[in-house]
Formats: C-alpha cells, sequence, structure tokens
C-alpha cells in the first residue's frame, strides 16, 4: 500500500525525521489559507498524489504570493497528474500540500529498501541526490552507498555515522544526521514498510538536514496489525477495477492488450499471458481467482473482466486439484449465463476429472470454445478476439 | 529415493485441528504420508483424525519422533510456527501460510541462523503448495495422482503452474523424484539453489526442471550454481514475460523492482550459465523428454 507525501514526513518526523512545516489543502481557499498561517514569503504548492517525478510533470508549484497560491492551487486540484510512473490516464490531484519553501545547499538520496539477496533492510544513499536511484547507478554508480541492517540489533549509531560521513556531512550536522537515517529506519521496521524514500533529503543553506520530499510503501500482509497505516489509504490513487478485485479477494492488474484473462494461481496466470504473447496476442490483464476456482469466484472473474471494454475475447484456463474439473465446468457455465457474455469465450481445464469437465463444456448450452492444451488455448482465444473485431468493424 | 521425504518420513502438523489443517492432513494421509501427529496449543491430550494432539513441537517430537512439519497456521502466527519447528528439532518443514508479513519472514530467517548449518532445519515456503515425493508420501496441498513417480527433479515457486508442468510431463509418461515447491513470497526458506544441491545428490534424479518467475535474485543465484557445481542437465521455465515492471504479478515476491529481475533477464542469465531454456508453458512435457533423450 502507498500513502501521500505528506503522510510519509507525517510519520518519519514522529520517529524525529527534521521536515519543513506544512499543511494540507483540499481547496485554493485552504491553500491560500495554509500559506497564511505558515507565515514566510515564498511557498510551495504540491500535489499529492501517489507517483514520484511531480515536479517534472508539473505537480510542484513554488509561489511568492498567497494569490499565487490560490492560483496555482486552482489550476492543480481536479486535474490528473500525468507523470512518467502513472500512465497515460495519470492520478487525480484531489488535496495540496503547502509548505514553506526551503533553501537549499545540497540534495541527497537516501532510501531504506527490504533486500531479497540479504533478506535485510538496506540502507541506500547517495550525495548526487535530486535525481532517481536508477538515474545515480548509471551516472554516478561509485557515490552509492550500501548498509545492511541486522534485524536482530538494529540500526547502530555507527551505521549511521558511516553512512553520514559517506554523504559529506560536517562534524556539526552529524547528530542530526544520524537522527534523520535512525528516523527511516525505525518506521520502516515499526510500522512493516517495505520502502522509504527520502529524495531529495536536503541540506540548507543554514547547515539543517531536511526531508523535502518522501515516499513510503507498506507490507499489505502487516496490514492486520497496522490499522493506523491502513486508514491513510486514499482509494483516489488506485485504478477502480484493481480495488474492486482486491476487495472481492482476486488479484488483478489491468494492461492494455484484449484478451482477458481468468485464472487460477498466480505462476498459471503469468504463464497463461506468456502463452498469449507467444502466439502473437496481448493480453487484457492478469487475473488470479486462487487455487480454490469455486464458482463465486468465478463469476466475480468474469464481471470484473467484462468492464473492461478493451477485451475482445476471453480465455479461462482452471487447473482443478483438489477441487474437480467437473465442478468448475459447472462454475463457468453459470457464470456465462448469469452475464450474457458479448465476447467469444475459451476455456481450458485440466487435472482432475477432466474428460468429465469438457464432457459438461461440450454438453452445455452455452456458446463457448474449448481447448485441451495451452497452446491451443491461446490460439483459439487470439483467433476469436481478431475475428470477434472484425465482425465489430463491419 | 528423493530428498526430503518418503513414506517413512514422520510427519506433523501444525494448525492440525483447523479446518484446513484437518482436511489437507486427511489427504496427505491418503496418499499415504506417515502423519504421526499433530500441534494445536491447549488441545494436547486429544485425539484428531485417529493421531494424538501435542500442546508443543517439542512434545510431539519427544512423543513420536517427528522429523517433518507442516504448516497451516494463520498468518499472524505463522513466523512463530516456523521458529518453533526449528527449535523442537524439526529437519524439514513446509509451510503453506500465504500472506505472513515480509518482516516476520526477515526475522525468521535470522532466527535460524542460531543453529549450525547441518543441524538447521529446511524451510520451504512460505506461500507454497508443498513437496512431493510420487508414489510415497505428500506433504502440501497438491492433488498427489497428477504426479507420477520417476527420475525428474521439480522446483518451482507457483502451485498450480507446478501441477501443469507436472501433469504435461505425466501425460509423455515422464514422472518425478521430489517436488519442492518454494513460494512465491519475497522472503523464503529456502531458494532454487538450495534444491539444485539436494538433487544433485540424490541417485535417484536424472535432471531438474525449475520453475521461476518475475522478481528476485534466486534464479539468477541458481544459475550460478548449475554451472559451477552441476553434473546433472537443468531446464527453466521463467513466467511473467508480460509482466509491467513495479506492478506486483499476484504473489507477493512476483515484481521486478530492479535490472536482472524481469523474465527476460533471467531467461538470459539462465542460459548463459548453460542451462536449457523452456520457451513456452506448453513444452514443459516435450522440452523434458527431449533433454531425457540426450542422456
Amino acid at each position: 500500500m502507498d500513502i501521500h507525501e505528506y503522510q510519509a514526513k507525517a510519520l518519519l518526523s514522529d520517529f524525529g525525521m527534521p521536515i519543513a512545516r506544512g499543511g494540507i489543502a483540499y481547496s485554493p481557499e485552504q491553500a491560500a489559507y495554509r500559506a497564511k498561517e505558515l507565515g514566510g514569503e515564498k511557498w510551495v504548492v504540491k500535489a499529492q498524489v501517489h507517483s514520484g517525478a511531480r515536479g517534472k510533470a508539473g505537480g510542484i508549484k513554488v509561489c511568492s504570493s498567497e494569490d499565487e497560491v490560490m492560483e496555482a492551487a486552482n489550476s492543480l486540484l481536479g486535474r490528473r497528474l500525468v507523470t512518467n510512473q502513472t500512465g497515460p490516464q495519470g492520478k487525480l490531484i484531489g488535496r495540496l500540500y503547502i509548505e514553506e519553501a526551503t533553501d537549499i545547499e545540497r540534495e541527497i538520496y537516501l532510501a531504506f529498501v527490504l533486500d531479497r539477496t540479504s533478506e535485510t533492510i538496506v540502507c541506500v544513499a547517495s550525495a548526487a541526490g535530486g535525481m532517481d536511484i536508477e538515474e545515480i547507478a548509471a551516472s554516478e554508480p561509485d557515490s552509492i552507498v550500501r548498509v545492511q541492517i541486522e534485524p536482530a540489533v538494529g540500526m547502530q549509531d555507527f551505521q549511521a555515522r558511516e553512512i553520514a560521513f559517506a554523504l559529506g556531512m560536517e562534524a556539526s550536522q552529524l547528530s542530526e544526521a544520524v537522527t534523520a537515517l535512525k528516523a527511516c529506519y525505525r518506521a520502516f521496521r515499526d510500522l512493516d514498510a517495505t520502502m522509504v524514500e527520502v529524495n531529495p533529503l536536503v541540506v540548507t543553506r543554514e547547515g539543517r538536514i531536511i526531508a523535502l520530499d518522501a515516499k513510503m510503501g507498506f507490507d499489505d500482509n502487516a496490514l492486520f496489525r497496522r490499522p493506523q497505516i491502513s486508514e491513510l489509504r486514499d482509494k483516489s490513487q488506485e485504478d477502480p477495477r484493481e480495488m474492486n478485485a482486491a476487495d472481492r479477494g482476486l488479484s488483478y492488474v489491468g494492461l492494455d492488450g484484449n484478451i482477458g484473462c481468468i485464472i487460477n494461481g498466480a505462476g498459471l496466470a503469468m504463464a497463461t499471458m506468456d502463452m498469449i504473447k507467444h502466439v502473437g496476442g496481448e493480453p487484457a490483464n492478469f487475473l488470479d481467482i486462487g487455487g480454490g476456482a469455486s464458482p463465486e469466484r468465478v463469476a466475480k472473474a468474469f464481471n470484473l473482466v467484462l468492464s473492461d471494454q478493451g477485451v475482445s475475447a476471453i480465455l479461462v484456463n482452471i487447473f482443478a486439484g483438489i477441487n474437480r474439473c467437473d465442478w468448475v465446468a459447472e462454475g463457468v457455465i453459470q457464470a456465462m449465463q448469469k452475464f450474457d457474455v458479448p465476447v467469444p469465450v475459451v476455456v481450458r481445464l485440466s487435472g482432475t476429472n477432466v474428460e468429465l469437465g469438457r464432457q459438461i463444456l461440450a454438453d452445455s448450452d452455452v456458446d463457448l470454445i474449448t481447448a485441451d492444451t495451452l497452446a491451443e488455448a491461446a490460439e483459439k482465444a487470439v483467433a476469436a478476439a481478431e475475428s470477434h473485431e472484425a465482425t465489430l468493424a463491419g | 529415493m528423493s530428498i526430503f521425504l518418503d513414506e517413512t518420513t514422520r510427519v506433523i502438523v501444525q494448525g492440525f485441528t483447523g479446518r484446513i489443517g484437518t482436511f489437507h492432513a486427511q489427504e496427505m494421509i491418503d496418499y499415504g504420508t506417515n502423519v504421526v501427529g499433530g500441534v494445536t496449543p491447549g488441545k494436547g491430550g486429544e485425539r484428531h483424525l485417529d493421531r494424538p494432539v501435542f500442546n508443543t513441537v517439542k512434545d510431539a517430537v519427544r512423543d513420536t519422533g517427528a522429523e517433518a512439519s507442516i504448516v497451516f497456521v494463520p498468518p499472524p502466527f505463522a513466523a512463530d510456527a516456523i521458529m518453533e519447528a526449528a527449535d523442537a528439532g524439526i529437519r524439514f518443514c513446509v509451510c503453506v501460510t500465504d500472506g505472513i508479513p515480509a518482516q516476520d519472514m526477515m526475522r525468521v530467517k535470522r532466527y535460524m541462523r542460531r543453529y549450525k548449518r547441518e543441524e538447521r532445519m529446511t524451510l520451504t515456503g512460505p506461500n507454497c503448495a508443498g513437496t512431493i515425493s510420487p508414489g510415497k508420501a505428500m506433504m502440501g496441498i497438491m492433488p498427489g495422482h497428477i504426479y507420477m513417480p520417476g527420475n525428474v527433479g521439480l522446483i518451482g515457486r507457483s502451485g498450480t503452474l507446478g501441477y501443469e508442468a507436472a501433469s504435461q510431463m505425466k501425460a509423455v509418461g515422464i514422472g518425478i523424484s521430489t517436488g519442492v515447491g518454494i513460494g512465491g513470497d519475497p522472503i523464503n526458506g529456502s531458494a532454487f539453489r538450495d534444491h539444485l544441491e539436494r538433487f544433485e545428490q540424490d541417485p535417484d534424479t536424472r535432471l531438474v526442471v525449475m520453475i521461476g518467475e518475475i522478481g528476485g535474485p534466486q534464479e539468477a543465484e541458481a544459475a550460478a550454481y548449475a554451472r559451477e557445481h552441476m553434473e546433472k542437465p537443468v531446464l527453466a521455465y521463467i513466467a511473467g514475460l508480460t509482466a509491467p515492471k513495479g506492478r506486483t504479478m499476484g504473489h507477493a515476491g512476483a515484481i521486478v523492482t530492479s535490472a536482472g529481475e524481469s523474465a527476460a533477464e533471467k531467461v538470459e542469465i539462465l542460459r548463459e550459465a548453460g542451462v536449457g531454456i523452456i520457451m513456452r508453458p506448453s513444452e514443459f512435457g516435450s522440452a523434458v523428454a527431449e533433454a531425457l533423450e540426450k542422456l
């Protein structure tokens, strides 16, 4: 689960990370009032969307008067911000963060991630901040500092000092830097984060250290014990279909192709999509309905896949293990009768009682195409999608 | 022979008396697994499925001589159950539970390092379908009848894709020595590499098939191991050719976050290490048959 910049800053601040003063605004009037409250002569109006690279996309505006803040807020709120991370549909700007401007001396990259090679939390930092980590890795790989944190004892002061010195901090900044680093680590550990990124962490003209931007991601599997994090969820930032699927216990990722996929198991789902690609088609989605493939889940899956206007054919690929193919076949037929499916459907069943399952599909009145092998199923789905699109085109 | 598990292995079930534990324990017993009892804290002394229930894993090990354990404990308590098994002297543990917090697994892995390597429990999973030595015993949730006994070692992350591979092989008369599910989580108990090592030493395994997917470093580590340490041929399929970067594809661990983690890159790394590539998921049967003929 992702959260907004202002939420991440508030969480990190609770652990001791210094941040600039700021406040949230849902309307231009609130934005102007926030600026007045904060005082000073310069403010930054920042679009709160779940994406990086907001500055380059025009989502961050520096303003020198309350009128300018109002104007900036007016132009941002209600718009969809398209960044290089959001896809072409962008993300809705529903709230703004108004922050006092900071005089920047230099910018640092700082992140904590769960490293799958060492199976520990790792701190990644670079004195070459202001770019994303891929850019730094490409242009200044030697500037990157990586420090593993031993899970049993957590981050030690000497590790934070080593990182601080490697980042070029001066003696007078050391204690503040150590506090900032340990704040990120403790927030990561105590809140079950999967990622904490402060990019940039800045050294101000006055020599202070401040998190100028902050991004946090959380482990969905740990939300049962982090209700304070669940509360920060902003549904307006999520793809409605993916959200709808997640609420129904299905795992869905929308893609750009035209073949809707209904499959049980994540690995088989990815493999089926690969197969579609191999025979010249493009999948419209990833969809794992879970190992069991109960009739209820099959029905929900049809409902979900049909909500994608780009789908020209549906491929159902179910491996029935403990749950037999005959039972799954009945479920598929029920779902198709219920939804009056307007596109061709290819069904491939395998596993327990496969002959009986295929017989039930063959004997039903429902208009579907059956396939015995994975390759045959993908080929038939691609062909069916093409002929369906040709028919529609007239 | 087989690795980890045969019909003599004494197995206990953690989360024995729960609905899911009960169902799959019965399936395992029906398949021929030597289930000697189970653990449900607070129900020690009762009997379930005609077998004793214990309060702790240590009690179960003491009274039954259990060597292996399968964990069906819900996500908030599963890491604890795994550590309890490790501390009680269990040698092989399958954790089926899906949804364990990643940092819990990080701490489990750290905890297990307190035991000497030769005494340390082998953990497979979490979020896996289990391990099966066809015709002998099964610890997991898989449909046993789709696996034919034979000489191919199978290691995979995904349950249903593993079933697909096993049934394609069975259809062309190829059997499996042991099928090991390592699970789809970002931090798992054991990796492809660990099991390649076991299969290399198993006299009844002639060839190993690994089924990987996008995300994480374990396929690349396996490639390096296969190149440097294996005599037996290894074939690999990597799922997720169409997966976009930064999106989680069902399994918590199936996400491309850095270089080398996409399906195309993993295929290249494996190919360079001399691992045979199964290009299409429809070719498990034919590719393995072809490789076996060359032996």
